[in-house]
């Protein structure tokens, strides 16, 4: 507790002035452009002027968001194949299309999220749904490998075995989730 | 439940017994949370949007914190209806404006609301009046546990939630308290809090107004990052925060007392006069006035017990509850004398101020 009150007096004893003025700078940005991170210090008029006053959402990370999404940046052609958004509609739009884009757009998320957040790995709260759901996904894609791996060797028996082994699998997921 | 209903029950935040802080008026945690396999919100087609709509709504209604609840498609609810529930922080300007497909589920008491196709799928909100970030959260984890049964998540294990926008990946939580700091605002200490706060990874932003002479010097401090901490460590380092800002806070009262007392007491007396007396209020100077009552209640030269009905006053004085409560859409001029004749007729009964402070600002 006593260190978080040192920290704002020790920042209320040396105001620091804006960027585009002299006047004390009240809105503090961390724009990442070229996945670079820029810190950015403004006094209240200059951000109204530059439009990152906005009391009524979370826009500020919105705009922090848009920023770093520089026009001039090469765009790449990934496309999410689940839901077809682009990399320039991710440019256009701040937000991505599914949950599967944070796959296909790995590349120019890390970079981003770096700025963006204390960490880049998630350390909070695990669904267990959702983690009995991918369990199964990656168990059912492996089972699927050793099938077309043992009708290509023509190892009929381990196929078939595999096989009825999917079903079950496949059957098993069906139920309901227990409550 | 119904929306008219909904809007004649007293809520949390205007509910006469809950309004107990001085400095912290309302706790509030927010989760982003959308269905696997599902485009989000703002490019789904209106087909897809459909689906997930009645999907989350049938396992959100089903939630025992949610039965009896109201219900509703955006679209079915008239302009002052909306109005009235972004003042009273059930639900969000972007959802109000959004299009077919967007629904809200609200507690019968207030406390629970669920977005539906907001920007995520999902959003989830507790609100308590008071500081209660504990309470809060376990009441949100909880209901988020049980609606996870149902609802198979958007998750991946080292990215965590997944949101439509970055900015909310990870825990998808956005936990706020919303404070009262009329002193900080009073000897021009809120640009420094603004920036400080801002350095230690928190958002300060007022309510009701810009910047940091927000009307009614009320402020909503939150997290600004929701990846790579847990939710226990975003909460416990909020809490950190928002009570550094409580210790000065009080501190600022202290000196305005010991500096010129008279003239704080000035400008609490004349707030006291005008609320009695005015006959134009706008929605700013209302809420400037009311602030100055609530801190006159905090010093102790009004009894605690009034303290609710200011903070009550503090929503019935938006626009949104005025044209309500007049039953008709009004013009800006004439809401500032429905305002000031609403403030009026409220005042006229309200105790009259003393500054003996027996109670030595310890209210
Ligand atoms: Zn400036
Ligand atoms: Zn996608």
């Amino acid at each position: 507790m006593a260190c978080y009150v040192q920290v704002i007096l020790r920042l209320m004893a040396n105001p620091l002035k804006c960027d585009l003025c002299e006047k004390p700078a009240t809105v503090h940005l961390t724009q990442i452009v070229n996945n670079k991170v820029h810190k950015v210090d403004l006094c209240e008029a200059c951000a109204q002027a530059k439009g990152v006053t906005d009391p009524s959402g979370f826009s500020l990370s919105d705009l922090l968001l848009k920023a770093s999404l520089n026009p001039e940046t090469t765009i790449s052609g990934a496309v999410c194949e689940s839901c077809g958004f682009t990399q320039s509609d991710f440019k256009k739009h701040g937000r991505f299309g599914c949950p599967m884009c944070y796959d296909a757009f790995k590349g120019i998320l890390e970079p981003m999220l770096e700025g963006m957040h204390k960490g880049t790995t998630h350390t909070g709260k695990v669904p267990q749904t959702a983690l009995a759901r991918i369990s199964l996904y990656e168990r059912l894609t492996k089972l699927e490998l050793d099938l077309t791996d043992a009708i290509k060797t023509e190892r009929y028996e381990d196929a078939a075995r595999t096989r009825d082994e999917i079903s079950q699998v496949k059957q098993a997921s069906h139920q309901p989730p227990p409550r | 439940m119904t929306i008219a209903s909904l809007i004649a029950t007293p809520s949390e935040l205007t509910d006469a017994a809950s309004s107990k802080t001085a400095i912290v008026l309302m706790t509030r945690i927010r989760l982003a949370r959308n269905l696997a396999g599902q485009p989000f919100p703002g490019w789904a087609k209106p087909a897809q949007r459909a689906k997930v709509a009645e999907i989350c709504s049938a396992a959100v209604a089903a939630a025992s914190p949610l039965k009896r609840s109201l219900n509703v498609a955006v679209d079915q609810l008239g302009e002052l209806e909306k109005q009235i529930l972004v003042e009273r922080h059930l639900i969000s300007r972007e959802l109000s404006g959004s299009k077919q497909g967007s629904g809200v589920i609200i507690s019968k008491d207030q406390t629970v609301s669920v977005m539906v196709n907001e920007e995520d799928h999902l959003r989830i909100q507790v609100l308590r009046a008071g500081f209660q970030l504990k309470k809060t959260w376990s009441v949100i984890n909880e209901l988020d546990t049980s609606l996870e049964a149902g609802l198979d998540f958007a998750f991946s294990p080292s990215l965590g939630y997944l949101t439509a926008c970055p900015t909310n990946l990870g825990t998808g939580m956005r936990a706020s308290a919303m404070m009262h700091l009329p002193a900080l605002v009073i000897s021009s200490q809120m640009e420094k809090v603004v920036r400080a706060v801002n350095q230690l990874g928190m958002v300060v932003r007022g309510l009701f107004g810009e910047g940091s002479d927000a009307s009614g010097s009320i402020f909503q401090i939150s997290n600004q990052t929701t990846l790579g901490e847990s939710e226990e460590a975003i909460l416990k380092r909020l809490a950190s925060v928002l009570q550094s800002i409580i210790e000065h806070e009080l501190n600022a009262r202290e000196k305005l007392l010991e500096a010129d007392a008279g003239k704080l007491f000035d400008k609490i007396g004349r707030a006291y006069g005008i609320l009695q007396n005015g006959h134009l209020l706008n929605s700013g100077e209302a809420m400037n006035l009311l602030s100055l009552i609530r801190l006159g209640i905090d010093l102790g030269a009004f009894p605690c017990a009034n303290r609710s009905t200011i903070d009550r006053l503090f929503i019935e004085a938006q626009p949104g509850h005025l044209q309500h409560a007049q039953k008709g859409e009004f013009d800006p001029a004439q809401r500032d004398l429905l305002r000031a004749s609403h403030l009026r007729s409220e005042f006229a009964s309200f105790v009259h101020p003393d500054f003996s402070l027996t109670n030595n600002g310890k209210n």
